[in-house]
């Protein structure tokens, strides 16, 4: 086939494994991806993070080219998802939402057939799954059907077996989603090895938690659109600057010190809470934390003692909070 | 491009996944054995007496009605193939498929190759029952292995219609009995277990220009002996004619929705 000449607007991206501009999807009545733009460089992980529904799958089935986009266009690898779909499956792996694993196979035969798929000569095919089944802790179950396979052991030979064909780009659709606290923490270990190894990641998650662990930078998507992306530091500091916490010696005084601290951050302050039985007052502020300087002098100077004092970063609970007005699903370690 | 070497050995590689299936479960082929195996009793104990009268001078019916059963049992184990794609693309193993860099064409080769050698297994079975209670082939070696041919090639067809419909219902449950809405009048309405000219005639014209029928004929000549030709020639035209108008459809709409 000739060149098909270059794609406006993904291909002018150097060194990144995965570019999508503007995908759209639509379902009968539901646009499940209203205009989604990602940049993944080599070597990096993306975290999606979103509630159901908020297109996550639908993103990642049309980069693993299962789905065709309705409008827009996406590179994986250097490959378009639409006209160079057998050169992008080849760079690839894929573990989607739901473990893909054949129940009357084992786990070898399981990860050996998707080797033949990958058209991996025989005697690699066999190595790599040996080294897989290692990997993945499955070792003495490898000579099992998988249905008498517990949800982990079925997840982790579904990850075991998008590694198969040692793919430069991989996609995890929710790996961790219903494993128990020990196994979700095993896979974010395993998930880690590989990144170190180079892979580029594309990582699904309803886990603030998770897409704050794994993730370098993270793409929050909320109805089919992207509505914030940066790091972890990034998005929190976008969303509510810093915390800035004191507790006073006397309880009484406790709303003299909101109030000093408030005037102390100036316009910057964007929220004050108070509590009155503990004598804590809690200001987001936009910006940096200098202002503390401040507020210490402040507070010393109108003789409102200090118990203590602390600054910190707004969680990713409260970024997803602000950016979707809706809590976000409970975190990996309150699940379970 | 993946190269045909390529795509025949993806197609056996899918192959051999479907059929280990069955040799974990072996009760999925005991079970498509013993079904037939009944109609054979039911139908040659039963009925045999009352339709006897019915059939050519000397011909047994059990000699009859093998053929027909043959074709039924073929007809039927084909049903699986649309089952089994609704199972897959239910678990999502045919999303995990077709994010490898694999032929295509393999998930649905894969699948009607392996519910090929499945409807062999037991049509093998069958046949060694049938012969326990007095079925023979009259004819030969050749023409009976013919017979195993084009009943298989028959299944084989009709393999790629069910494949069509359960990729368009991908519900394993409604693809199960689905089949059997059009299944069940064309087995019955058909010259597998009586012979036309016993059939009111509306229905006769019907049964005549039935596939099942023409196959069943064209086995019934290669194993009880006679013109072979003609309803050999109108059996591989049915077959023929089902396979290039379903194989592009089941393809088309596994395209479209796997
Ligand atoms: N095949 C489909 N047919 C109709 N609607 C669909 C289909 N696939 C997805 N949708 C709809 O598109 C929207 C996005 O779905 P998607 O599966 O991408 O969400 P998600 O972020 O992966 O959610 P979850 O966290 O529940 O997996 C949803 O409203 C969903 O109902
Ligand atoms: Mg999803």
């Amino acid at each position: 086939m000739w060149s098909t000449g270059p794609v406006s607007g993904v291909d002018d991206v150097d060194g990144a494994a995965i570019v999508a501009r503007g995908l759209k999807k639509r379902f009968g009545s539901v646009l499940a991806l209203d205009g989604v733009d990602l940049e993944v460089p080599r070597g990096t992980v993306l975290g999606l993070l979103g509630p159901n529904g908020a297109g996550k799958t639908t993103a990642v089935k049309i980069l693993t080219t299962l789905l065709l986009p309705d409008e827009g266009e996406a590179r994986v690898a250097g490959f378009d998802v639409v006209r160079q779909q057998e050169e992008l499956r080849a760079a690839i792996g894929l573990a989607g939402q739901y473990a893909a694993v054949d129940e009357h196979l084992t786990g070898r035969e399981n990860i050996d057939l998707v080797g033949r798929l990958y058209h991996l000569p025989r005697d690699e095919i066999r190595r790599r799954t040996g080294e897989l089944l290692e990997r993945f802790d499955l070792v003495g179950a490898a000579d099992r059907p998988v249905k008498t396979y517990s949800g982990g052991m079925r997840r982790r030979l579904d990850l075991g077996a998008s590694l198969v064909g040692r793919p430069q780009v991989l996609f995890l659709d929710e790996p961790t989603t219903g494993l128990d606290i020990r196994s979700r923490l095993d896979l974010w270990e395993v998930i880690r090895q590989l990144v170190a190894e180079g892979t580029t990641l594309l990582l699904t998650t309803q886990y603030l938690e998770e897409a704050d662990v794994l993730a370098d930078r993270i793409a929050v998507i909320d109805r089919g659109k992207v509505i914030a992306e940066g790091t972890a530091d990034e998005l929190k500091s976008h969303v509510g600057g810093e915390v800035v916490e004191v507790a006073v010696r006397d309880r009484s005084r406790v709303r003299e010190a909101a109030a000093a601290v408030v005037e102390v951050a100036a316009g910057a302050a964007t929220q004050t809470q108070i509590d009155e039985a503990e004598g804590r007052v809690a200001v987001t502020v936009r910006g940096d934390a200098s202002v503390v300087v401040d507020v210490v002098r402040r507070l010393d100077r109108e003789g409102i003692e200090l118990a203590d004092l602390s600054v910190h970063k707004p969680t990713l609970d409260d970024v997803f909070l602000a950016l979707t007005g809706r809590v976000a699903e409970p975190t990996a370690g309150q699940a379970a | 491009m993946t190269t045909p070497a390529l795509a025949a050995a993806d197609a056996m590689a899918i192959t051999r996944r479907n059929l280990i299936k069955y040799l974990r479960v072996p009760n999925l082929i005991v079970f498509s054995t013993v079904q037939p195996v009944m109609f054979v009793l039911l139908f040659a104990y039963v009925f045999g007496g009352a339709i006897k009268g019915a059939l050519p001078p000397r011909v047994h019916y059990i000699d009859f009605l093998m053929p027909g059963i043959v074709v039924q049992t073929v007809v039927f184990g084909s049903t699986q193939t649309g089952v089994g794609l609704a199972e897959d693309m239910t678990k999502g193993i045919i999303d995990r498929f077709r994010s490898l860099p694999m032929a295509r064409s393999a998930v649905l080769a894969g699948r009607t190759i392996s519910d090929t050698v499945r409807n062999l297994a037991v049509v093998v079975l069958m046949v060694l029952v049938g012969t326990l209670i007095g079925f023979r082939i009259h004819t030969g070696v050749l023409p009976a292995l013919v017979a195993l041919g084009v009943a298989l090639g028959f299944g084989f067809a009709m393999s790629w219609i069910s494949a069509t419909i359960g990729l368009v219902l991908r519900d394993v449950e409604t693809a199960q009995s689905a089949s059997f809405v059009w299944i069940f009048p064309l087995v019955f309405a058909s010259s597998v277990f009586v012979p036309l000219r016993t059939m009111p005639g509306w229905l006769q014209s019907f049964a005549r220009a039935n596939p099942i029928t023409n196959v069943a004929n064209a086995i019934r000549a290669l194993t009880l002996g006679g013109a072979t030709t003609r309803p050999l020639l109108y059996a591989l035209a049915w077959l023929s004619a089902i396979l290039v108008t379903f194989a592009p459809l089941a393809t088309r709409q596994y395209r479209k929705v796997a």
